[in-house]
């Protein structure tokens, strides 16, 4: 059994259709990219599988470890082990990091029954993972990602991707608005988070990225769909000549 | 002493009654001259109503309808209660003044070994003793006359010039759940010159209390020099009624702090008068209220600039949900030798429902033209960007929203200079959001 299915998914927003019937399948253990075109639906596939409200799922569906996922609230899918390190991350006055830090890992561990974590235990583990990902203990006294540039803010997603430790991560363009150094050291956070369990699903623009985080298959969408799926040689394919064939095909 | 002093419709309900009441009450002389020219003020209005503009949004003749008895002196099954819940509101490291049913119980309240320049008496003995001090208030507010016809004690604390209190005082209002009626305290802090202190006024109600009514008032003075924090923090059943009024005067560069969390009660009102009346002066002001049901919570504060080179800062935070109503009325008058007068009010709602209500009135009048004064006033409800973050992280709805609501009033508490007395305003919020579900 596959981790996430979606199948067939159809959305729509703003009385406009997004999606217009996509199909895609991770396994355990799998890294995925998805590339595509600006506006080709990436982050909108992204936000319906973490539950934003907002979309409507006119047809298909979404399994995720065989149960259904659109039946889910966000917090539940969350605690289930959907994780999405979000483009745009949001900013958050008056709520400082560490506390958001822990009452997101505790409210989790609660959903699913599982002990909450002591603060010490807790501190030790933050301290450890920011350290390891470049992140000084200044920022996380801080509201959650206030004042944060816009690669902290990334660094931050990846921080609690480590500390939530989730099934599936989808990271969507991780590596926008990070420099070279920290887009490796970013990668090299995501890369210690691979096991045979875990999936990814990375959405990028770049190759770049996909050196770092080296994908088992890469799925090219275009108009809201999946137009084209290959091994992580079709990235540097896409490289070379661009989306316009499939813009063709998907039209 | 167990006297309706019921007021409807007509201003004649309680006049045969009253002659009984001040016979009664603390004072003679010119305390009970006042208390008969503030009756009868009090009976030309009677209870304040939407019709009159300083009480447009607080209607009292339609909500409280009549003033309630006087609560009976606490006996000792109303002193047991009154002391359980006092120790469910306890404050390490403060001296604690506790008012029972209106009346000052010295058994339950820390009167021994006062630090020096410290004096602690009760209203009574002060009205004895023909304090006219406290017959400072101005009595044209209606209920501020009722309070001064009717004020049977409270707590007068003078701090000497110089001194500077390490502890903070605390005064507690207690509702100890006896038959429904109401208290009519007053309060008067002095303190001199180039002191400090530190006065939290908590008003709390014992198990099972349900209507009440509190009729508070406070006189305040800050000495030139000096610096006051004050904390009030109305946590009352949700049935009952708290209606208080002050009136500060600040000194030459003096510091006068208050916050004001209002998390409890059916109607609340709260009319503070502040007159700067010494230069460099610096005077901060902020409020929280947190409201669900039907509960109502009316700020009115009037801040007088009468001379140069004064600062203050008003912010005023409401959160309301069901149907409940904040209120913020404030006034700032700069005269006009009050040149260079620096002046702020802030106001921010947060609605969570449909039905609940946020008003918000700002009246700056400006006789100075050297002066720099703003006010400003955002309403809304809670971002959903912000609440699908943290729900995508794990929290679910209730939690994410009691997050984001507490980093919205935080910023007000954030003002509050003790951590102790800090942690106590936090609290109140977070009881306020657990019982929200
Ligand atoms: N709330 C919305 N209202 C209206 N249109 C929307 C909304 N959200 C997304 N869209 C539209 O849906 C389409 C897909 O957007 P989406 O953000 O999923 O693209 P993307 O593939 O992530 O693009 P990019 O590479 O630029 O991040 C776009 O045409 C966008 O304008
Ligand atoms: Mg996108």
């Amino acid at each position: 059994m596959a981790l996430l299915e979606v199948k067939n998914l159809q959305v729509r927003v703003a009385e406009r259709e997004i999606l217009h019937g996509l199909t895609l399948s991770v396994n355990q253990g799998e890294v995925h990219a998805i590339m595509g075109p600006n506006g080709s639906g990436k982050s909108t596939l992204s936000h319906v599988i973490a539950g934003k409200p907002g979309y409507e799922v006119t047809g298909g569906e979404i399994l995720f470890k065989g149960e259904d996922l659109l039946a889910m609230a966000p917090d539940e899918r969350a605690a289930k082990g959907v994780f999405l390190a979000f483009q745009y991350p949001v900013e958050i006055p008056g709520v400082a990091t560490m506390t958001f830090l822990r009452t997101a890992l505790n409210a989790q561990r609660k959903a699913r029954g599982e002990e909450e974590f002591s603060t010490p235990d807790f501190l030790k583990r933050v301290r450890e993972v920011a350290g390891s990902l470049g992140i000084p203990q200044e920022m996380l006294k801080r509201g959650v990602n206030v004042g944060f540039s816009g690669g902290e803010k990334k660094r931050n997603e990846v921080l609690q991707m480590a500390l939530f430790q989730p099934s599936l991560c989808i990271l969507d363009e991780m590596d926008s608005g990070l420099d070279i150094d920290a887009l490796r050291v970013a990668s090299e956070g995501v890369n210690a988070l691979r096991t045979p369990e875990r999936a990814m699903v990375v959405i990028t623009h770049y190759q770049r990225l996909l050196d770092y985080i080296v994908p088992d298959h890469v799925h090219v969408m275009s108009k809201g769909k999946v137009v084209k799926s290959g091994g992580k040689e079709l990235a540097l394919e896409l490289e070379a000549n661009g989306y316009a064939q499939y813009q063709e095909a998907a039209a | 002493m167990n006297i309706a002093v019921a007021k409807t419709e007509k201003a004649d309900v309680a006049g045969a009654n009253f002659a009984s009441v001040v016979a009664a009450a603390p004072g003679s002389g010119k305390v009970a001259d006042a208390r008969r020219e503030a009756f009868d003020n009090f009976q030309r209005i009677g209870l304040p109503h939407r019709r009159i503009e300083d009480w447009k949004y607080t209607d009292l003749r339609a909500s409280m309808r009549d003033v309630l008895p006087a609560a009976p002196a606490p006996d000792a099954a109303a002193l047991a209660r009154a002391e359980a819940a006092v120790k469910l509101h306890a404050i390490d490291g403060v001296r604690r003044l506790v008012l029972v049913d209106g009346a000052l119980a010295t058994s339950l309240s820390d009167l021994a070994a006062l630090e020096p320049g410290l004096s602690i008496r009760s209203l009574r003995a002060a009205l004895d003793a023909g304090d006219d001090r406290l017959l400072s208030l101005d009595t044209s507010n209606p209920m501020t006359a009722l309070n001064t016809a009717l004020m049977t004690d409270g707590v007068v604390i003078e701090v000497a010039d110089g001194a500077k209190l390490t502890k903070p005082l605390q005064i507690v209002h207690i509702a100890s759940g006896g038959a429904p009626a109401a208290m009519f305290t007053r309060s008067l802090v002095a303190i001199g010159k180039d002191s400090a202190a530190t006065v939290v006024e908590s008003y709390i109600a014992a198990e099972g209390a349900g209507l009440y009514q509190v009729h508070d008032a406070a006189v305040i003075t800050i000495g030139d020099g000096a610096r006051l924090d004050h904390v009030r923090l109305t946590e009352d059943s949700r049935e009952a009624f708290n209606i208080a009024a002050a009136e500060v005067r600040v000194g030459t560069h003096a510091h006068y702090n208050v916050v004001g969390i209002t998390t409890g009660g059916l109607v609340s009102r709260y009319s503070s008068t502040v007159t700067i009346a010494g230069e460099h002066a610096h005077v901060e002001t902020n409020g929280v209220n947190l409201l669900n049901g039907k509960q109502h919570a009316d700020t009115t504060l009037v801040m007088n600039h009468d001379v140069p080179h004064c600062v203050s800062r008003e912010g005023f935070r409401a959160v309301a949900d069901d149907r409940g109503h904040s209120v913020f009325q404030g006034r700032i008058n700069v005269r006009q030798p009050a040149q260079q007068t620096d002046a702020k009010m802030m106001t921010r709602a947060l609605l969570l429902s449909d039905d609940a209500e946020a008003d918000n009135k700002p009246e700056l009048e400006i006789f100075a033209d050297d002066v720099t004064c703003g006010h400003g006033a955002a309403i809304g409800a809670l971002d959903d960007q912000l609440l699908f973050y943290l729900r995508a992280r794990g929290l679910p709805e209730k939690e994410a929203e009691a997050l984001l609501i507490q980093a919205f009033v935080g910023e007000a508490i954030e003002a509050i200079a003790d951590d102790d007395l800090r942690a106590l305003a936090i609290a109140a919020a977070e009881r306020w959001l657990a019982a929200r579900g």
